[in-house]
């Protein structure tokens, strides 16, 4: 099986959110936000449902344009990838969903299909790598995804809520795929209104709530020390607006 | 008046018997249909998706052009290539009036507007669950035309069974451009139109029953193999 080797060895350009908000029909969904993505850590952005923790994700992988502000890479833009709360996976075999994104990104053609199999193999998918990816489990998809992510080896990979549809036997599946991104020198983003989640992964936490960014700062201390109520209340579990 | 019974059972005879006139008919209509069927889906399969991934000045407009297409009267598309193909017309040089390669212009420019914009709708509606991770594997908009039509193949090919329906089922356009020519551009709508007008319904009755058969095997094939792969697939 092949190492956990890490990525190449210069840093990952920070990500700089400069007063980044978004509206929808005059509507803000997420009022200007400033924050700063740096190393090769593991963020985890929390906060209740619509408190803006997707659109901020979307934003910062480019998949929308900001309304106000700018998303800006210091540096050379690094390789990224996205796991999605429900993943999207094409209608075919699980190994021609790997192949498919190695053709995108450009790998030869006979490096496919080896590549494929060894990630289905690390992600424990190895004897379903025939069956079509949209007929397999919840977890089996969700962790069919992470092997795709992972074969684009990303410098960056962001997770919107990659578990919260899944039991708990998946769910650590996931967590400890994080983990292995993570010691290859991924940075991670990803959110999540699971606190138990937050302290088993993050090394740093984004606290929003009602589209707007609460808190930015170190696990330990957002745990033991936060500054605003909000969180607070947050790790409380009270509900929070 | 001919007896009804004794027309199907002399209908029955004929396609039992495997008449050669009868097959001869049946032969140029399935080799007319499909052409048309193949090559209107060269260009309607991606320009659907085309228009389904591009947003452009007029596209609303072609979109409404198309979907009114489908209902073009085969009469008319048969005017059409009449006036294109005939000795003083654009393409006249050609010589391809009352030729089966002028029945399937004809066939084609009817089926091409159906699997363009069925094509354009059930293309943009995947596009819409499969956008975001598109983006985010950094797919080239050239690139999704292949990868939606592939991964669209179930809904499709029902749509190209439209497609072959409107074609096998049309007698305006064929007749026009055709001519009915006794074994050249006899097919089996115009034949049957012929020998009705004859008096000699067993030869119209059989060739109806052939292709009432055709297209209900064409479809229960299509259907079976599209559900047990939809099943398969999910």
């Amino acid at each position: 099986m092949n190492e956990l080797t890490r990525l190449d060895a210069t840093p990952i350009s920070p990500l700089a959110l400069e007063g980044v908000g978004f509206s929808h029909r005059g509507q803000p969904l997420l009022h200007p936000v400033d924050l700063r993505l740096t190393g090769c850590h593991c963020t985890l952005v929390m906060g209740p449902n619509g408190a803006g923790k997707s659109l901020l994700m979307r934003l910062a992988h480019g998949l929308l344009a900001p309304t106000t502000g700018r998303v800006r890479w210091e540096g050379r833009p690094p390789r990224q990838a996205m796991v999605f709360q429900r993943p999207v996976l094409l209608r075919r075999s699980a190994l021609a969903n790997l192949t498919y994104a190695l053709a995108i990104a450009g790998t030869p053609r006979r490096q496919r299909k080896p590549l494929a199999r060894e990630a289905l193999a690390r992600f424990g998918l190895a004897a379903l790598e025939a069956r079509p990816a949209r007929v397999l489990s919840g977890g089996e998809q969700q962790r069919l995804a992470l092997a795709r992510a992972w074969l684009a080896r990303p410098e960056v990979l962001f997770l919107d809520e990659p578990t919260s549809a899944l039991d708990p036997a998946a769910i650590k599946a996931v967590e400890d795929a994080v983990r292995d991104f993570h010691r290859r020198g991924t940075r991670i983003v990803m959110t999540s209104h699971d606190l138990n989640q937050a302290r088993r992964l993050a090394d740093d936490i984004v606290l929003m709530a009602d589209g707007r960014l609460i808190e930015h700062g170190p696990s330990e201390t957002f745990f033991t020390a936060p500054a605003s109520p909000e969180a607070r209340a947050f790790i409380r579990g009270e509900l929070i607006w | 008046m001919p007896d009804d019974a004794n027309a199907f059972q002399t209908a029955l005879a004929l396609i039992l018997g495997l008449d050669p006139d009868l097959i001869g008919i049946v032969t140029l209509s399935l080799k007319v249909s499909l052409s048309a069927v193949l090559i209107a889906a060269l260009i309607a399969l991606p320009l659907g998706a085309a228009i389904a991934l591009w947003r452009f000045p007029g596209r609303g407009v072609l979109i409404v052009a198309l979907n009114a297409l489908m209902g073009l009267p085969p009469v008319v598309a048969g005017l059409a290539v009449y006036l294109l193909l005939s000795r003083a017309g654009p393409l006249g040089e050609l010589g391809l009036l009352f030729t089966p390669g002028a029945m399937v212009l004809a066939q084609v420019i009817l089926v091409l507007p159906i699997i363009a914009a069925l094509t354009r709708q059930q293309v943009e509606e995947l596009h819409g669950d499969y956008r975001e991770q598109l983006t985010s594997m950094g797919v080239s908009r050239a690139r999704r035309i292949p990868t939606l039509l592939w991964d669209a193949r179930f809904g499709l090919a029902t749509v190209m069974l439209a497609g072959f329906g409107r074609a096998s089922a049309e007698v305006g356009a064929v007749m026009i451009v055709g001519g009915n020519i006794d074994g050249v551009t006899r097919v089996m709508t115009t034949a049957i139109v012929l020998e009705t007008s004859k008096g000699d319904l067993p030869l119209a009755l059989g060739l109806g029953i052939v292709l009432l058969a055709l297209v209900a095997l064409v479809n229960a094939a299509a259907h079976l193999v599209g559900e047990t792969a939809r099943r398969r697939v999910g």
